[in-house]
C-alpha cells in the first residue's frame, strides 16, 4: 500500500487548519504569503516551528519538499481528489504521488466554487469553476519558486525551468529541490499574471493517472462520514414524522428503556430519536416505540393528487424562459403533434445512508459528517445552537455517493437537534428506510409539447415545463423573474435550428413532498423529452432518426461530430432481431457534448434486458479520460436505474417505497456492455458527472420504441406496455 | 460474553446473541471497513466471510456464529484470493465513491475461492447480491477477470506476496 494520505486520514488536522485560516484571511485577505505552522501542522512534519511556503489556499510546501494540496471540492466518488490534484500538480510541477491531499475547512471566502457562487460541490462544475484557478495558483507558486531560485543563484529567472518539485537551472546543472526554496520564496510577492503552461506541456492532464482516494476503499480504512467514532460516542437512529408537516402528539417508550444498551430517547416536536451503547439497540428501542402523530395538513396527499394539480397546471400560460420567431404562426399547419410527458418523484438513495455525529458543548459544536456544502453545514449548526459560526468545527469525510442528496443539510439540521440532548457526542444512523421516506426528491415534472413539421424539418417547438422550484428555495437569487433555471436547461438549449421556439414555465408546488436536485438535474427530465420527442417526429417525417437529426445540427459542430462517431461505432443502420431495437439521443448539456447509441431487447412479457450502451463525448480538454469514462458508465447506469426501476409514490401523505426490496437498483445481472469514446478536444473543459446519467433514459426509450413500436411518454418504462401484441 | 475469530484474532465480545455481526464489527470493534446500507441482506454492502463463504452480516446473529471463522476486509488480504482482488480493482479503477466497495471485494473474493475461473454468468450470479449506486458494474466484471488471472498467476509462482 502506498503511502498517499487522503483527507479521510487528514481531517483530525482540521482545527489547526481553521486556526491558521482565521489568522490568513486577517492578515492577507484570503491569500497567504507566510504563516506559521500550527501546532498540529509542526507536529505532522516534523519541522517544529518552521515555515511553509503557501502562495494561496490551495497549496503547502514545506521545509523538507512536502507538497499538501488543500481540495476545494469534495470527493463523493466522481474522482475530483484526483483530477484537481492533477492540475495542481501539473502547473506546479510536482510528481502526483508525492503529494498529500487535505480537505479544505469551511470557507466561502477561500473555496468559492465560482460557477455557483459559494462552497459547494454540484451540478458537474467542479473542473469547469477550477479549472482556470488552480492553474493559476499552480502556475503561481510555481514562478515563486523559480524567482527564489534565480535569486539565490542570481541568474534570470526565465533561464530557469522546474520538473518534479525542483527549479533546474540547465546551463549549470544546478537543481534546488522546492523544500529548500521554501523560506525565500515566503518572501515574495505573487505575480500578478503567472504564464500557465500550454496544452502541448502537459505532461499530466490528458494522462489516466491513478486515482489516489482509491487504495484506502480496497482495504476498508478510507474513512466517510459514518464511520466517524469520537471518543465516548454513543449510537442514535431516528423516525421523523412519517408525513411531511406531522408532529409527535405522544411515545409510550415504557419498553425502550427497559432494553439493554438503550441510554435516552430523545422526543422532539416533529420526531423521535433513540440513543443507545450500539445501533442496533438504538433501532432494537426504536421499534419497540408506540408513538401517535399527528400528521397535519398533508395527512391525505397522493402522487394522483399531484399529477392532477400539474396537469391542471400546464393549461396554464407560463413564463417565458426563452423564445426565438413565431410560434404562434409557425404551428398553424397540418403535420402538428401535441403530446405530453412526465417524469416521477425519485429518491436519491446513495448506499451510504444518511448520517451524522454532532458533539454540542455549551462552548462550540463540532460535527462529522459527509456533505457537499460545508459552508451550509456550518452555519446551519451555528443557526441551531445559537454558537458563533467559528465555534463549529466541521470535519467533511469521504463521501458515499452524493447524486445531489447531500446539497442539503436537513440531515444536519436534524442531527444538531438531536445532539443538543444528548451529554457527549451521538452519531446518528438514518436507517435506509427512513433515508429513503424522509428526504428531499428529484421534482415530478409534467411537459406539454405543441410542435409543428414541414417536411422533415422540425418548423415550430412550444414546450411548456411544469414542476416545483428547486433553485427558488436553495438558491433565491438564481431565482429570476419566476423562470427556475435549472428546470428548462435542457429544454432552452435544445441543440436543432429550429426557427419558432418557444419554452416556457410553470411553477407548480406539490404538496406533502419537497423536492432537491438530483444527478443530472434540469437535463435529466427536460434530455428525456424533449429527444424522445425529436424520436417521434423522425418516424413520422418517416426518416431514420440519426439522419433526421444529422440534418438539423448547423449550429452543434461538436455534437454532430459525437453523433457519427457514435453511428458508426454503434453499428448505425445493422439489420436487427425481432424485438431488438437500437435508439440514439444527443445533448450539449453541463458544457459537455454526447451521443448515446442503446441496444435493447424485449421479450413478450414486455421486461426488458439492455445489451449494448455506445457514448461518442465531447466534453472539451480531458484532465484524466480514464475518469471521463467511469462517470459516464457510472451515469449511465444510474440514469438507467431510474428509468427502468424508480419512481417514489405517496399516499395517504406518506412516501410508499422504503429500501432496496421496493425501490430497486439496477443490478449487475441488468447491467449492459458501456462503451465510450472520447473526441480529443481543446475546448475549455465540460463537466462529466451528470451528462451519462441524462442521456440514459431516452436513447433507452427510443430503443424501445425501435424494438416495440411503443412509445413511451412517461418513467420508468411500463412492462405491461410493451408486452407483444401491444405494439401500436 | 461471546467469543468471534474474526481476521484470525479471538475477540471477546459482550453483546446479546442476536444482535448482527454488523454492528458488533462497526460499533463495538470499531471495523468501520464493513458497511451498513439497507439492514435486510439487499444490498451486500455488509458482506463478510464465514469460513470463506459470503454472507451479509446485517442479518447474521452473533449467536449463530459459534466458532467459523469471521473475515472482514481488514483481513481479506490474507486469503487465498484477497489480494489478488484488489490489486485488480486498483488496476481497473473499479472504485467510485467506494462505499459498496468492501462488500464487492468481499463477494468476489468468495467466488474466485471457489470458482478460479468464472464465466460471466457465474460473476453475475455470486455479484448480483451487491448493489452499487455508482454503477461499477462493467469494471467489477472486468477486474474479477483479471483478479482470477492474477490468482493463478500467484499459485504457480508460490506465495507471492505484493502489495495492492
Ligand atoms: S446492509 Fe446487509 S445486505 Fe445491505
Ligand atoms: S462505488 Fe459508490 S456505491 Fe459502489
Amino acid at each position: 500500500m502506498s503511502e498517499r494520505k487522503t483527507p479521510s486520514r487528514t481531517n483530525r488536522t482540521q482545527i489547526s487548519r481553521r486556526d491558521f485560516l482565521k489568522v490568513g484571511a486577517a492578515a492577507g485577505g484570503g491569500l497567504f504569503l507566510e504563516f506559521a505552522v500550527p501546532s498540529a501542522g509542526g507536529a505532522k512534519t516534523g519541522v517544529s516551528a518552521g515555515h511553509e511556503f503557501s502562495p494561496n489556499a490551495f497549496i503547502r510546501i514545506d521545509r523538507k519538499g512536502a507538497v499538501t494540496l488543500i481540495m476545494p471540492q469534495v470527493e463523493m466518488g466522481q474522482g475530483i481528489y484526483t483530477s484537481i490534484a492533477m492540475i495542481l500538480a501539473e502547473e506546479l510541477d510536482v510528481r502526483l504521488e508525492t503529494v498529500t491531499l487535505e480537505a479544505a475547512p469551511p470557507n466561502d471566502a477561500l473555496y468559492r466554487n465560482p460557477v455557483l457562487g459559494f462552497q459547494v460541490t454540484g451540478g458537474s462544475t467542479s473542473i469547469r469553476a477550477f479549472w482556470m484557478p488552480l492553474r493559476r495558483a499552480g502556475a503561481s507558486a510555481r514562478a515563486m519558486l523559480v524567482e527564489a531560485a534565480a535569486q539565490d543563484w542570481k541568474v534570470e529567472p526565465a533561464v530557469c525551468s522546474t520538473a518534479a518539485g525542483a527549479v533546474i537551472h540547465a546551463t549549470s546543472g544546478r537543481r534546488l529541490p522546492y523544500g529548500s526554496l521554501v523560506d525565500r520564496a515566503a518572501q515574495l510577492k505573487p505575480p500578478a499574471n503567472p504564464t500557465l503552461k500550454t496544452l502541448a506541456d502537459f505532461r499530466l492532464v490528458g494522462t489516466a493517472a491513478r486515482r489516489l482516494d482509491t487504495p484506502e476503499k480496497v482495504t476498508g480504512k478510507a474513512l466517510f462520514g459514518i464511520d466517524a467514532l469520537p471518543p465516548g460516542v454513543k449510537f442514535a437512529t431516528l423516525i421523523a414524522s412519517p408525513v411531511l408537516g406531522g408532529r409527535v402528539i405522544r411515545v409510550d417508550d415504557a419498553t425502550a428503556r427497559a432494553m439493554p444498551g438503550v441510554r435516552q430517547i430523545v422526543v422532539l416536536d416533529d420526531l423521535v430519536a433513540v440513543v443507545a451503547d450500539h445501533t442496533w439497540a438504538a433501532k432494537q428501542g426504536l421499534d419497540s416505540l408506540n408513538i401517535t402523530w399527528d400528521d397535519g395538513p398533508n395527512a391525505n396527499v397522493t402522487t394522483e393528487e399531484i399529477l392532477e394539480q400539474l396537469k391542471a397546471a400546464s393549461l396554464r400560460t407560463g413564463v417565458v424562459a426563452k423564445s426565438v420567431g413565431d410560434v404562434a404562426t409557425a404551428l398553424n399547419v397540418a403535420n402538428r403533434v401535441e403530446v405530453t410527458y412526465q417524469v416521477p418523484f425519485l429518491a436519491h438513495a446513495p448506499m451510504e445512508p444518511m448520517n451524522c455525529t454532532v458533539h454540542v458543548k455549551p462552548d462550540g459544536c463540532e460535527i462529522w459528517v459527509g456533505n457537499q456544502v460545508l459552508t451550509r453545514t456550518q452555519a446551519i449548526a451555528a443557526e441551531i445552537t445559537g454558537l458563533p459560526k467559528d465555534k463549529v468545527i466541521v470535519h467533511n469525510h469521504l463521501i458515499g455517493g452524493g447524486f445531489g442528496r447531500r446539497l442539503e443539510v436537513d440531515g444536519i439540521a436534524k442531527s444538531v437537534r438531536i445532539a443538543q440532548k444528548v451529554d457527549g457526542p451521538v452519531k446518528v444512523t438514518w436507517t435506509r428506510e427512513e433515508d429513503i421516506q424522509k428526504a428531499l426528491y428529484r421534482p415530478f415534472y409534467f411537459d406539454r409539447f405543441e410542435v409543428a413539421l414541414t417536411g422533415a424539418k422540425i418548423t415550430a417547438w412550444k414546450h411548456r415545463v411544469v414542476g416545483s422550484s428547486i433553485l427558488a428555495r436553495w438558491a433565491p437569487p438564481a431565482f429570476v423573474n419566476g423562470v427556475d433555471r435549472d428546470a428548462v436547461e435542457g429544454a432552452v438549449n435544445l441543440p436543432y435550428d429550429v426557427p419558432n421556439f418557444h419554452v416556457e414555465y410553470v411553477r407548480q408546488e406539490p404538496p406533502g413532498i419537497q423536492t432537491q436536485f438530483w444527478r443530472g438535474v434540469g437535463p435529466t427530465h427536460n434530455v428525456f423529452v424533449t429527444e424522445s420527442l425529436v424520436d417521434e417526429l423522425a418516424h413520422r417525417a418517416g426518416k431514420d432518426p440519426v439522419s433526421f437529426r444529422r440534418d438539423q445540427l448547423g449550429r452543434a459542430p461538436r455534437l454532430l461530430a459525437c453523433l457519427d462517431l457514435v453511428a458508426s461505432k454503434a453499428g448505425w443502420g445493422q439489420v436487427l432481431p425481432r424485438r431488438v431495437g437500437r435508439g440514439v439521443a444527443i445533448q450539449d448539456v453541463f458544457g459537455t457534448n454526447l451521443a448515446t447509441v442503446t441496444e435493447v431487447e424485449v421479450d413478450e412479457q414486455g421486461e426488458v434486458y439492455v445489451k449494448r450502451v455506445v457514448c461518442a463525448v465531447d466534453c472539451g480538454i480531458v484532465v484524466n479520460p480514464d475518469t471521463v469514462v467511469a462517470q459516464i458508465e457510472g451515469g449511465m447506469i444510474f440514469g438507467l436505474t431510474a428509468a427502468l426501476h424508480s419512481e417514489i409514490t405517496l399516499a395517504k401523505g406518506r412516501i410508499q417505497q422504503s429500501n432496496f426490496n421496493n425501490y430497486r437498483m439496477m443490478r449487475i445481472n441488468e447491467a449492459p456492455k458501456i462503451e465510450v469514446h472520447l473526441i480529443r478536444s481543446v475546448e475549455a473543459p465540460g463537466g462529466i458527472g451528470e451528462p451519462g446519467t441524462a442521456a440514459a433514459a431516452p436513447a433507452l426509450a427510443n430503443a424501445l420504441f425501435a424494438a416495440t413500436g411503443v412509445r413511451l411518454r412517461k418513467l420508468p418504462v411500463d412492462r405491461k406496455a410493451l408486452a407483444a401484441g401491444k405494439s401500436a | 460474553m461471546i467469543d468471534l475469530q474474526i481476521n484470525g484474532e479471538i475477540k471477546h465480545v459482550d453483546a446479546p446473541d442476536r444482535m448482527p455481526l454488523l454492528w458488533v464489527l462497526r460499533d463495538l470493534l470499531g471495523l468501520t471497513g464493513t458497511k451498513f446500507g439497507c439492514g435486510i441482506a439487499q444490498c451486500g454492502a455488509c458482506t463478510v466471510h464465514l469460513n470463506g463463504n459470503a454472507v451479509r452480516s446485517c442479518v447474521l446473529p452473533i449467536g449463530s456464529i459459534g466458532t467459523r471463522a469471521i473475515t472482514t476486509i481488514e483481513g481479506v488480504r490474507a486469503t487465498p484470493s484477497g489480494a489478488s482482488v484488489q490489486q485488480a480493482w486498483l488496476a481497473a479503477e473499479v472504485v467510485q465513491c467506494g462505499y459498496c466497495q468492501s462488500g464487492q471485494i468481499m463477494s468476489a473474493s468468495a467466488l474466485l475461492t471457489t470458482t478460479p475461473h468464472p464465466t460471466d454468468a457465474e460473476i453475475d450470479a455470486a455479484m448480483a447480491g451487491n448493489i452499487c449506486r455508482c454503477g461499477t458494474y462493467v469494471r467489477i466484471r472486468a477486474a474479477i477477470k483479471s483478479a482470477a488471472q492474477l490468482a493463478a498467476m500467484r499459485g504457480t509462482d508460490g506465495d507471492r506476496t505484493d502489495n495492492v
